[in-house]
């Protein structure tokens, strides 16, 4: 301490030497966290509710898979219990794929056809016809009724011709490039949590250290802005990779299938850019509130309608074009788009690295706008 | 003596309102200082000005020999201050908030857990600092205030919102801080409180300093006016006065509110000796003037907190 031109007076308590180091920046940052963890509505947003949602979708879509195919055998069809003997145990065998009910009454069957209740009827007809009847409703399964009864009909023909066929199939499938539901689910999610963690961090901290004279009183002591600044950036940072460990633990674990490829990791300090990218949201609406109830609906009404365009719930893949444009802007969308290249589609470096540039460009966009409406006290 | 605060013709306007009009004042090292005031009469807006929260309009003001406006770093570690409204984080004990304050000025656990020990707060370390009482709440933030030891100590109403007891309480630590040779600026809307602990006053109103001085000599200055009063019905006002008159005695004022009848007057003896000759002493009470008698002839009106 400087009391070099001090006034004499008679000394207090001698200073003792301490053993422990203080900073200021390790008891803002001990303020920070314990403010945080202590906090249970924020607990719960930014770390259940969305580790939730991964679980929840997660389990839904995971029974995707082929597409079972209800079919209905009006009276008896020589055709299927024939191709059922044969075809027992067999792989690929394609009768696996149906559900076949027995029915007696044809309008009956047809009747839930049409209602799109089942997806198929089969009946013997004269001459040994075969009739099948299907909905269009449902072109996928109207086509993989097809293409089944074709084979069996087919394979039938061969068999009572007694000729081996000159031509058969070997199927094999290859590595599934197609999207598995986990694989965006990850990345969205995890995007949508650490976007939740960050904007609210840093709007929360400034609304309510404004409002409880919090920050004009740091004003008073010797700490400098810098410090503030680097200890909420530090917390937040450790939420959001917090946040990032749990999604990847609980989406590798074999029941959810993630696969992660070779340079998962870029994608932490993808997070921690994104972290100050969302942080810097929050500066603005931390500004601009005047109450913590004003920041929370801001925050909201930026954070959902961010999260359902820039792919955190539903797949940009499957997104219309218009909705693909809108998304560039958003910056959530740059997070999602490289976490997911590089979790699990082998993405390397050069998918994360422009993310990262936009990411800090933006923050410092909306830092440099923070500014503007920045107050020390709401007089 | 060396000089704390030196301030010099300061200013502040809020929009129509001129919080601040030309207050100067000064300060001795080691002094205890108060500004005394009723609600709205700029002590607030002058002590900031002063710590080098906000930037006075106009005016010059050195602390410990700098000016505290920009915010000067080097100052800060030096001056200790507390707000009228205690300004804590969220969710931390009491020990938590005293330790973050201490590290802010390097300040270790040990030396925080003391000056909670000091302000008498052990017990309610663990406690969550928004489940505090008023008073609890108030000896934090003094001690949050006092953690790094500064030589210059500022205070916002202090005890504005306690019992009598934690008042009495908060005064007598207030005095060992000045005792240990720091200054002490308070603001206070009590007159008793300036009285009882301030070396010297400024009494403000309306965002001038209109009287600056040590709480007696400012008592004194005001011609020693003694007020005497006896409950009421005991003899008319009309007679009274005729009979003071021809005892001698200059009356300066004389009212009854039909509870007591009271005299103002600086030469008490003849006004004593015609009560006692007409039996009206029952209730007697003389008083001397206090703070409250300056303000009322400072400003022509009552003192109303």
């Amino acid at each position: 301490m400087t009391t070099t031109s001090a006034p004499s007076r008679p000394a207090a308590a001698p200073e003792q030497p301490e053993q422990e180091r203080v900073s200021a920046f390790g008891g803002l940052s001990r303020v920070m966290l314990l403010g945080f963890v202590r906090d249970r509505g924020a607990l719960f947003f930014t770390l259940i509710m969305p580790l939730m949602f991964l679980l929840l979708f997660g389990a839904l879509y995971k029974s995707g898979g082929t597409p079972h195919v209800k079919i209905a055998e009006v009276g008896q069809v020589q055709l299927l219990d024939t191709a059922e003997a044969a075809l027992q145990g067999q792989p690929n065998n394609p009768l696996a794929a149906l559900e076949i009910t027995k029915y007696t009454d044809e309008s009956a069957a047809l009747e839930k056809v049409k209602k799109g209740e089942l997806d198929g009827l089969v009946e013997q007809g004269t001459d040994g016809r075969v009739v099948v009847r299907y909905s269009q409703g449902d072109q996928v399964k109207a086509s993989t009724v097809q293409g089944i009864m074709n084979g069996l009909v087919q394979a039938a023909n061969q068999q009572a011709a007694g000729t081996k066929p000159p031509f058969s199939m070997d199927l094999g499938q290859v590595e599934d490039k197609a999207l598995k539901p986990i694989q965006y689910l990850t990345p969205g999610l995890l995007g949508y949590a650490v976007a939740m963690g960050a904007v609210y961090g840093a709007s929360f901290t400034l609304v309510s250290w404004r409002k409880k004279r919090v920050l004009r009183r740091l004003r008073l002591t010797p700490v400098s802005t810098g410090t503030i600044v680097a200890a909420r950036v530090g917390v937040s940072v450790l939420v959001a990779l917090a946040q990032t460990g749990l999604f990847l633990a609980v989406a590798t674990m074999p029941f959810f299938g993630l696969k992660l490829t070779g340079n998962w990791w870029l994608v932490l300090p993808l997070v921690v850019c994104a972290t100050i990218a969302f942080m810097s949201i929050g500066l603005v609406t931390g500004a601009v509130a005047k109450s913590e109830e004003a920041a929370n609906g801001i925050n909201q009404m930026l954070i959902l309608p961010m999260s359902f365009l820039g792919g955190a719930f539903i797949p940009l893949d499957f997104a219309p074009g218009w909705l693909q444009t809108v998304s560039h802007a958003l910056p959530l969308r740059y997070l999602i788009v490289s976490a997911k290249s590089v979790l699990s589609q082998g993405g390397g470096l050069m998918d994360v690295l422009p993310s990262m540039g936009g990411l800090l460009a933006f923050a410092a966009v909306m830092a440099l706008i923070a500014s503007r409406f920045f107050n020390w006290d709401d007089a | 003596m060396t000089e704390a605060i030196s301030a010099d013709g300061i200013r502040k306007r809020y929009g129509d309102v001129q919080a601040v009009d030309g207050v100067s004042l000064s300060v001795q090292a080691g002094e205890f200082y108060g500004i005394l005031g009723p609600n709205g009469a700029g002590k607030t807006t002058t002590l900031e000005i002063l710590e080098g929260i906000r930037e006075p309009d106009e005016g010059r003001i050195e602390l410990l020999g700098m000016n505290p406006w920009p915010r000067n770093p080097k100052l800060l570690p030096r001056i200790g201050v507390q707000f009228q409204a205690s300004a804590f984080f969220n969710k931390l004990t009491a020990r938590e908030t005293i330790r973050t304050f201490a590290s802010f000025y390097g300040v270790g656990p040990k030396r925080a857990d003391a000056m909670l020990e000091r302000v008498g707060l052990t017990e309610s370390a663990a406690v969550l600092t928004d489940k505090m009482s008023g008073g609890q709440a108030q000896r934090l933030s003094i001690a949050c205030a006092l953690v790094h030891d500064p030589e210059l100590v500022f205070l916002d109403e202090p005890t504005t919102g306690l019992d009598p007891q934690a008042r009495r309480n908060l005064w007598d630590l207030l005095r060992d801080i000045n005792a240990e040779g720091r200054t002490v600026v308070l603001t206070t809307h009590y007159l008793d409180e300036a009285e009882v602990l301030c070396e010297r006053v400024s009494v403000m109103d309306h965002g001038k300093v209109l009287k600056t001085g040590a709480p007696a000599a400012l008592v004194r200055e005001i011609d020693d006016t003694v007020r005497v009063s006896v409950e009421s019905g005991l003899i008319t006002a009309t007679r009274a006065r005729e009979l003071f008159v021809e005892a001698g005695a200059e009356i300066a004022n004389l009212e009854d509110n039909g509870v007591t009848l009271a005299v103002s007057t600086r030469v008490p003896a003849p006004v004593l000796s015609v009560l006692a000759e007409q039996n009206a002493l029952r209730g007697l009470e003389v008083r001397g003037a206090t703070l409250e008698d300056v303000f009322l002839q400072l400003t022509g009106r009552e003192y109303r907190a």
